[in-house]
């Protein structure tokens, strides 16, 4: 578990970060929190020659209000997300689901940019994203664009990050007020990956869902937006017919690996589970 | 008298002696970070050792190419078994009787089996060496279900074996075998099973586990060319073994090896016996005249040095419809891995596992171990268990439940009928051991009351018809757990390890003003030697425990002694240190009847000195007495107080205990949630309960670990699929359930002080007690035994197998 030698840079803005990586080429890697990277690379699973620390960059940090959306750092903390009277507002599915990220440890260093970036199946953060409708800002030396969510995981650790760009923020519209939502995951102990997790956003009128949309981690080889079952509780009012549909709905769209967790059968089954606990425990938080 | 004179209460308070809960003394340093550990130790010029390891479980090594490493800037040699073979150390002893390989000669025979070594400047020189070195592999067929290895077509593992019909324990049946074992008296057994009205006959296995202590396992080897000596810093629980060890087969005499165990960051088992890394350590010393430097990483420490557990049992109850027990039949499958690596006492090959009569008074029983090869880590030590005591341990309490089960009886009840009775001790058992003290029922029933256990079980009786009528979805457990341990290895007559008995030993040595040093051949990991040993002394002899300093670890300086591990320390070094007190204590009547001019006979001890009796007034204080150690001692005494003592027990000491676990279990998800946990604990004599209460915490929550998801699995192809705290369950606070103690107190009759020893108990009687709560909790579903770990994915599978989704 020991590294294999790479050089260090520290820019001090996004301008300089992209110029490096532009520089360096396929061998550089950003460094954010390093509680995805340090590890891999430790096991000398990635052996980056240059390692580009964004960890000095001012401008990465924080959480900032737009007229209906939060946009947020990608070096703000997963800390951070729990400390903000914004999120706890505005999205407190964020709050629900950063508390269920690895421990106190890990979310001290471990970045939101980071957490969406890696494109590790396990990460929470990116089922929540998908769910919530956030889009990702890529910049590079040239430019920036911006990619939504959904459009952005390829596969495992494959995603839309050319070389060279950099993830400098993530945009999240506010959800409307009163709307429901749950971040149900099953993991085996505090700092474990999910089992199988599953987010909830969702609206109500007059006990009927009017909106829904459900997001699944750990589930396949990227995180998963459940479209049929949100599609499948939509005009419902949840009873337990539809609820069973609506996880059969999903279980049918995962593809989970068999690991320590269980097998494959298992992670399907309480992946199914998550997403019944979390439309009902959404649906009683909905006014 | 004035005033000021200290009563007698508040002089026993003083002392802070046995039966006081002292704080643990070692702990102003270790919260401090303030501890020195072996990877603390920093020498000029030190160089680091790390090891290729082997990528297969089974493989013929066909070449090693290190021409590449050696390029690497940094490293300076890549130690090989061609190069171990020069110094005769391609392979070492076993304390199992057998033979390991240091480096790979020829195959390897598990993942992760150390290939070769490279020594470097730095610990990431020798790692960027470990990249470049090649080795060419030939795999070979893999053996990983220990069912499948005495198969006739079954692959040759071990073909330095070749020929060989006996190993150090009898005839061998089979290539992959390694010995038979066998105990109690086969014909009565069979005939009471013929009689019995009712048997039950299970396949209880528990599976590999490791200790995992959080320091993993290391060392530095510093070789002095110009003295001829070699000093070894290690995480050793047994340092003077160690230096016999390397006696032996370094051929360096054994006056010139100093082995120090500074502090240890746990052991459990783990640290007892001797790893490559430490040979090729210190052969890389001696070859580069520099000190070496190996420390294990958390990987290796969980895929290389020391399992524990892998024990197949198929257990089997004989009884009477009244619930009365008549026999017992036990047979083991071991699975040892590649080599047998087990730490037990030479004449034991399955430890004390004939301890499996439990509580019971059985009448009759019959046991057989067969032990057999794997392409596996070796291993087999007792994780914070006297020898294999804990799979025994498991293996009756399952058969208990099952056979009440089958009986329509309540556990408890059962268990209850058959306790050997307080009256029977020293009690023989059918497989050949004296236990030397117990009241069994007075603690299972305390607990149960504790718990209201009837209440429980109506509780229970409630949950299961609503979960039959779809009202709920949860399951209960009760689990009961009785256990009786067998401690402090041992008597000569039957325990020794290479050759050597297994006393304990100490050396006290009392300083002019009232002071002293213990030294102890025993070594803390964290047990709190340094607190308790002193503690041990200051009822003695009457010096405060903080005046009394506990030194450990030093083979120069600490007399010979066996270690730590199998909760001996207190049973055989904790009787050294009272019988060492006691030499100086009657050094000091003699001084004390001079100094008061009376005759010896004339003085009684008091708390902190000795008074004349009948005249309270004229007395001597212990502190007065050392004084007068170094000046005036009666004419023809040497001057001085200092005492040493080998202790050789009698007997073992045998520690019960009753635990009762209440567990609710979410069937569609298997989610468990323990409730509430129950542990009494019976040690004889407590010498600090605050430690006991520590020591009891932590053995809990190592038991919760095994049973609810701690495990080694290979999978088809022999690969460790559970090699990091990621898999290996290493529970956090959040998960570690609530824990409720409390004690009874029934003193060994055979010990100095009457204690038996505590730190293993709670892991021994955990398991048991988690695993039966898991299995009541399905019982009422239609089965047996659902086998452990019992984590959410298994116990949904066991829910599923049993129906409850149809
Ligand atoms: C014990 C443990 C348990 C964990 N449990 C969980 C869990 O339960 N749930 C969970 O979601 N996560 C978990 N994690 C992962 C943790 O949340 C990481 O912090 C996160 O995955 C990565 O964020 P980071 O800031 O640490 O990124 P780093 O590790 O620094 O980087 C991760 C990857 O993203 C790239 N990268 C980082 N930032 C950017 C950027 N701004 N632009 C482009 N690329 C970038 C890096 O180059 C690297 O490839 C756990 C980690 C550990 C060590």
């Amino acid at each position: 578990m020991i590294p294999g030698s790479f050089s260090y840079h520290r820019p001090a803005t996004v301008s300089d970060a992209v110029k490096l990586l532009a520089d360096l080429g396929d061998e550089a890697r950003p460094l954010a929190g390093g509680h995805s990277l340090v590890p891999m690379m430790k096991l000398r699973l990635a052996s980056p020659e240059h390692l580009v620390d964004l960890g000095r960059i001012e401008g990465l940090k924080g959480i900032r209000r737009l007229s209906n959306a939060l946009e947020i750092g990608a070096m703000t903390t997963q800390h951070d997300l729990l400390g903000s009277d914004e999120i706890a507002r505005s999205i407190p599915i964020l709050h629900e689901a950063a508390l269920l990220i690895a421990d106190p440890q890990v979310r001290y260093m471990g970045t939101v940019g980071g957490n969406v970036a890696n494109g590790d199946p396990g990460n929470d953060l990116p089922a929540l994203m998908m769910t919530l409708g956030a889009s990702y800002t890529l910049t590079r030396s040239s430019g920036s664009r911006t990619v939504a969510a959904r459009d952005f995981y390829q596969g495992a650790y494959f995603t839309a990050l050319e070389p060279g760009e950099l993830l400098t923020a993530v945009t999240v519209p506010i959800p409307p007020s009163g709307h429901g939502y749950a971040y149900e995951k099953l993991k085996r102990k505090i700092g474990d990956y999910a089992t199988a997790a599953a987010a909830v956003v969702l609206t109500m009128k007059a006990g009927v869902v009017e909106s829904c949309a459900i997001g699944l981690t750990n589930l396949a080889e990227t995180a998963l937006l459940a479209d049929a079952a949100a599609r499948a509780v939509i005009g419902s009012k949840l009873e337990a017919a539809t609820l069973k549909t609506a996880a059969a709905a999903a279980e049918a769209i995962m593809t989970p690996a068999a690991d320590a967790r269980g097998p494959v059968e298992y992670r399907k089954h309480v992946g199914g589970i998550m997403v019944t606990r979390a439309l009902a425990r959404a649906a009683a938080r909905a006014t | 008298m004035n005033d000021m004179t200290p009563t007698r209460e508040q002089r026993t308070a003083a002392l802070e002696g046995m039966g006081c809960k002292r704080k643990r003394v070692e702990d102003i340093r270790f919260t401090q970070g303030k501890g020195n550990y072996v990877d603390d130790v920093k020498l000029p010029g030190m160089l680091h050792g790390d090891f290729v390891r082997s990528p297969h479980a089974h493989a013929r090594v066909k070449a090693i190419h290190s021409e590449e490493a050696l390029k690497v800037p940094g490293v300076l040699a890549v130690i090989t078994a061609e190069t171990l073979k020069t110094v005769n150390l391609a392979w070492m002893p076993t304390l199992a009787g057998d033979v390991q390989m240091v480096l790979a000669d020829g195959k390897v025979l598990f993942q992760n089996q150390e290939v070769a070594f490279v020594v470097a400047t730095d610990r990431y020189a020798a790692d960027d060496g470990i990249a470049k070195v090649e080795v060419e592999y030939e795999p070979l067929p893999v053996l990983v279900d220990p069912f499948k290895a005495m198969d006739p077509d079954a692959p040759v593992l071990r073909e330095d074996l070749a020929g060989k019909t006996t190993g150090a324990h009898g005839p061998r049946k089979h290539h992959n075998h390694i010995f038979e074992w066998t105990v109690g008296d086969k014909d009565l057994t069979d005939a009471a099973f013929r009689k019995a009205d009712v048997t039950i006959k299970e396949l209880i296995s528990y599976h590999r586990v490791h200790p995992s202590p959080l320091e993993t396992c290391q060392c530095v080897c510093s070789f002095d060319k110009i003295r001829g000596e070699l000093t070894i810093w290690g995480t050793f629980q047994a340092p003077h073994v160690i230096r016999t060890v390397v006696a032996l087969i370094a051929k360096i005499p054994e006056h010139k090896i100093h082995v120090i165990s500074p502090d240890i960051g746990g052991g459990f088992g783990n640290k007892v016996g001797a790893y490559p890394g430490y040979i090729c350590a210190a052969v890389a010393s001696i070859v580069t005249g520099k000190p070496v430097k190996w420390v294990e990483d958390r990987i290796e420490n969980l895929t290389a040095t020391s399992f524990a557990r892998d024990y197949h049992m198929t257990a089997e109850l004989a009884a009477t419809k009244e619930g009365k027990v008549t026999g017992l039949r036990v047979h083991v499958l071991a699975d040892h891995g590649a080599f047998d690596a087990c730490a037990d006492p030479s004449k034991w090959p399955a430890g004390f596992f004939n301890i499996v009569t439990g509580s019971y008074d059985i009448p009759v029983a019959h046991l057989a171990v067969d032990g057999i090869y794997t392409n596996k880590a070796p291993g087999g030590v007792a994780y914070r268990c006297s020898f294999r005591v804990t799979e025994a341990a498991y293996c009756i309490e399952r058969a208990m439940d099952i056979l009440a089960q089958k009986l329509n009886m309540d556990p408890a009840e059962l268990r209850l009928k058959n306790f050997v009775r307080p009256e029977q001790f020293p009690y023989h058992s059918a497989l050949g051991w004296e236990y030397d003290s117990g009241d069994y029922a007075t603690a299972m029933k305390k607990v149960m009351e504790t718990v209201k256990y009837a209440g429980l079980r109506q509780e229970q009786a409630d949950k299961r018809a609503a979960f039959k009528r779809g009202e709920t979805r949860e399951i209960m457990g009760v689990g009961v757990s009785f256990f009786t341990e067998i401690v402090g290895a041992g008597p000569s007559k039957n325990c020794d390890i290479l050759g050597i008995a297994m006393f304990d030993s100490c050396e006290i040595r009392l300083h002019p003003t009232g002071a002293g040093i213990a030294r102890v051949g025993s070594k803390s990991q964290g047990q709190g030697h340094e607190t308790t040993w002193a503690q041990i002394i200051a009822t003695e002899i009457g010096i405060p425990a903080d005046n009394i300093m506990v030194e450990e670890g030093n083979t120069d300086t600490a007399p010979y002694g066996l270690g730590t591990y199998g909760s001996r320390s207190t049973p055989v070094a904790g009787a050294a240190i009272a019988m060492a007190a006691r030499k100086i204590k009657a050094k000091a009547q003699m001084i004390a009847a001079y100094k008061l001019e009376v005759h010896e006979d004339d003085l009684e001890w008091d708390i902190d000195g000795f008074r004349v009796k009948g005249l309270p007034e004229k007395t001597m204080s212990m502190k007065d007495i050392c004084w007068a150690a170094y000046n005036s001692v009666p004419p023809g005494m040497e001057p001085g107080l200092e005492a040493v003592s080998y202790y050789d027990p009698p007997n073992m000491t045998y520690p019960f205990g009753a635990y009762i676990c209440v567990m609710d279990i979410d069937v569609d998800t298997g989610v468990y949630k323990v409730r509430r946990f129950m542990a009494l604990d019976d040690c004889g004599t407590r010498i600090n309960p605050m430690i006991i209460e520590g020591q009891v915490h932590g053995g809990l929550t190592e038991a919760f670990a095994i049973a609810m998801g701690q495990e080694i699995r290979y999978d088809d192809a022999g690969n460790v699929v559970t090699g990091s705290f990621m898999d290996f369950f290493m529970p956090t606070a959040v998960e570690t359930p609530h824990w409720e103690t409390d004690f009874t107190v029934t003193p060994s009759p055979h010990h100095p002080i009457g204690a038996k020893g505590v730190g293993e108990s709670p892991n021994v009687g955990g398991v048991p007690a988690f695993s039966n709560a898991v299995n009541d909790a399905f019982s009422f579903l239609g089965s047996t035994h659902i086998q452990m770990p019992h984590d959410y994915w298994r116990n949904w599978k066991a829910a599923k197998s049993l129906g409850v989704f149809a």
